[in-house]
């Protein structure tokens, strides 16, 4: 394999073995990589991640309910030829000037070799997936305007995240490398909080854990506090200079944690039952 | 190779198919397992598996393979005192890693079992940092702390993950698909539920712009605007929950498919009706089934049009007399002219597309207090249970009539 790579992870992500197992056998066999996982784990920087680590270029195409595959590869701006046609100077006759290429197409025709991330593609209509399969297994395409044909000079490193908002067809899946993010344990966690606040105390952050994880256990919530909200609450626990025995007792600023009305009560009865008292709580709960 | 573990997966119900299993056969042959059991273990599972759903099937079927590798609790104490002062964890290098395997190779799991019996008859007392007997730290097949390229680890803590623990401990038990789940979930299963109008019928009052476009550049920029029919949803949906006591336990994932239903924007019409385990002559329009808030069965047949579709929940499972009997109804005060039975035969025929959603686990149907009427209810509906898979397959049946 002349372009073997192995993606290591970089500083500021932390990456599982197996995640990063999946990553170089995805590069290796030459397969896409579709990542699935609970919201906020890390599925979307991880391809910045690998980026840096390779020293790629990242080219991301974010997909949205609208979008076709079409869209990835070329546009041909018909508009933009009849309104040239009829009030601009320039040569109508070139149709190359008015195909743009996509996110899709622009990696193809790099010169280097580029790491595309295909964002959320369970956002898009659910044969979206199936309209791209020939053209990422053999990585070339066909545009009729202009007769030219459209291949990869060096081979992109795709990396396809979904969040299972619609089955993928299997035709795709067949095609894919598949990783699912768990969600970090404690000690991962750990890690990940040290690398974006290096500076935190061990006291004030094995504390936010604990509450972490117990408010993740508490049974019944809708959506359960994700890695980055993690994240956004202990910055505001060091910002608001919370005392850590504080922070198991009364967990501050719940509302960095849970996004919901309905798990918001939830988790506050079942602080309030783990028998906390009550004299201080008034002050500092919620935003 | 492996061909055993291929169908030991497809037994599990992993739908491993031929493609993918070349492609692990590719991988293989990169060398990507890094000749090791738990490199094999992660790469089967990223090149073969396509959703965390069956990773607990995976995981049982690795186990079922490479079986024998377990530790069985008894030797655990047998082995424990051999194992007291242990040597320090030893970090093997890459290099080290790799003249080992050189030199032990992978091991076929019968011998290595044997062998292992064979050593905890003969050995006598602990030994640490060698090559052959239960200790630590050292190249021995069975013991801690040490490598091997596929051993068997005894107590201590992991370095090396064996895989088949890895695979034992079935981390994703909870992700199963059979298993009941989320009001998400259910939309997302809900959402299969359509089709799409043809563009055959309505009336063209849509404008299609990208035709527009086409055609007015090739009418040489004099504007030539296209119409077309637009695209619609067409399902139609009539839900029929049962609020009886006997569904109290179920009410979570019911109000969970309740929520999912009305969330779901997409059926051109819903309809909810409640009924206290059998319908008769009334359909109750909220859940407290109060006869001054009901419709008559009757009407709302002859109103909505056959290609409703209907989904009914409910456990089926009551006395036998609510359905074969004449004034057979819960509701003593309500009397009912035709058993209950003739009311499902009715509804059946009068909506073609139709399925009956049971939140009993479906092992227990043949067992259950009222696996009589379980089965007469079964015997005019298709039935299904309400989980994820379920739902799944129970609106696959209502896209086709039965």
């Amino acid at each position: 394999m002349t372009d073997h790579v192995s993606y290591q992870g970089t500083d500021d992500y932390i990456v599982s073995n197996d995640l990063r197992n999946s990553v170089n056998i995805s590069v290796a066999l030459k397969r896409p990589l579709l990542i699935k996982g609970e919201p906020g784990t890390g599925k979307t920087v991880l391809a910045e991640s690998i980026a840096r680590s390779l020293g790629l270029r990242l080219l991301i195409w974010n997909i949205k309910s609208t979008t076709k595959a079409q869209d990835g590869l070329y546009v041909y701006d018909t508009v933009q030829r009849l309104y040239d046609s009829q009030f601009g100077e320039q040569n109508v006759s070139d149709i190359k000037r008015y195909i743009k290429l996509g996110k899709l197409g622009e990696a193809f025709e790099s010169t280097e070799r580029v790491v595309l991330l295909i964002d959320e593609i369970d956002k898009a209509d659910l044969e979206f997936p199936n309209d791209l399969l020939w053209e990422l297994d053999v990585m070339n395409f066909y545009i009729p305007e202009t007769g030219e044909t459209i291949t990869t000079k060096h081979r992109p490193i795709v990396i396809i995240t979904s969040n299972a908002e619609k089955e993928l067809p299997d035709a795709f899946l067949r095609r894919c490398i598949f990783h699912y993010i768990d969600f970090p344990d404690h000690a991962m966690m750990e890690e990940i909080v040290h690398v974006h606040f290096p500076e935190l105390e061990s006291k004030l952050l094995a504390e936010a854990l604990k509450s972490f994880y117990w408010l993740r256990s508490v049974a019944g919530l809708q959506k359960k506090p994700s890695t980055s909200e993690l994240l956004d609450w202990v910055q505001a626990l060091t910002i608001g200079g919370i005392e850590p025995d504080r922070i198991s007792k009364e967990i501050p600023f719940l509302g960095a944690l849970l996004k919901k009305n309905q798990d918001f009560d939830l988790a506050l009865r079942q602080l309030h039952s783990r028998g906390t008292d009550s004299s201080s709580r008034a002050n500092s709960r919620g935003w | 190779m492996y061909t055993n573990f291929f169908y030991q997966l497809r037994r599990e119900g992993v739908p491993v198919s031929i493609t993918e299993w070349m492609t692990l056969m590719e991988a293989l042959n990169g060398g990507l397992a890094g000749s090791s059991l738990s490199g094999f273990y992660y790469l089967a599972r990223a090149v073969l598996v396509k959703s965390e759903s069956h990773f607990d099937q995976y995981d049982l079927a690795f186990q079922n393979y490479f079986r024998g590798i377990e530790t069985p609790a008894q030797l655990l104490d047998q082995v424990s005192k051999w194992m007291e002062n242990p040597l320090p964890p030893k970090m093997f290098s890459e290099e080290e890693r790799n003249e080992l395997l050189n030199k032990l190779g992978l091991p076929d799991w019968e011998s290595l079992k044997s062998a292992l019996d064979e050593r905890l008859r003969t050995q006598d007392g602990p030994h640490h940092g060698g090559d052959k007997w239960v200790g630590t730290g050292g190249t021995s097949p069975f013991g801690h702390s040490g490598f091997h390229p596929g051993g068997v680890r005894i107590g201590g803590e992991s370095y090396g993950q064996s895989a088949v623990k890895v695979a034992a401990e079935r981390n994703y038990r909870e992700y199963r698909s059979d298993k009941t789940l989320g009001v998400r979930q259910f939309e997302v299963a809900l959402r299969k539920l359509r089709q799409f109008s043809t563009r055959l019928d309505g009336a063209k009052d849509q404008l299609d712009l990208d035709d527009t476009i086409d055609k007015t550049c090739k009418n040489a920029g004099k504007l030539k605007l296209v119409w077309t029919r637009p695209r619609k949803n067409t399902v139609k949906l009539v839900v029929l929950m049962d609020t009886g006591g006997s569904m109290a336990p179920y009410a979570k994932i019911c109000s969970q498919l309740f929520s999912a239903v009305h969330k779901s924007s997409h059926f051109k019409d819903l309809k909810f009706f409640y009924f206290h385990n059998c319908f008769y002559d009334q359909l109750y329009l909220d859940a407290t089934c109060s006869p001054r808030r009901a419709v008559k069965t009757v009407d709302t047949m002859h109103l909505l049009s056959k290609d409703y579709k209907v989904i009914i929940i409910g456990d089926a499972a009551m006395a036998p007399s609510e359905l074969t009997m004449i004034d057979g109804n819960i509701f003593w005060d309500l009397g009912n002219e035709e058993p209950g039975y003739t009311w499902l035969e009715r509804l059946a025929k009068t909506f073609p597309y139709n399925v009956w959603l049971n939140p009993i686990p479906e092992k227990y149907w043949e067992r259950v207090h009222g696996y009589h009427t379980i089965k007469m209810v079964q015997s005019v509906f298709p039935m299904y249970e309400l989980t994820l898979e379920g739902l799944d397959q129970a609106i696959k049946k209502l896209m086709v009539r039965k």
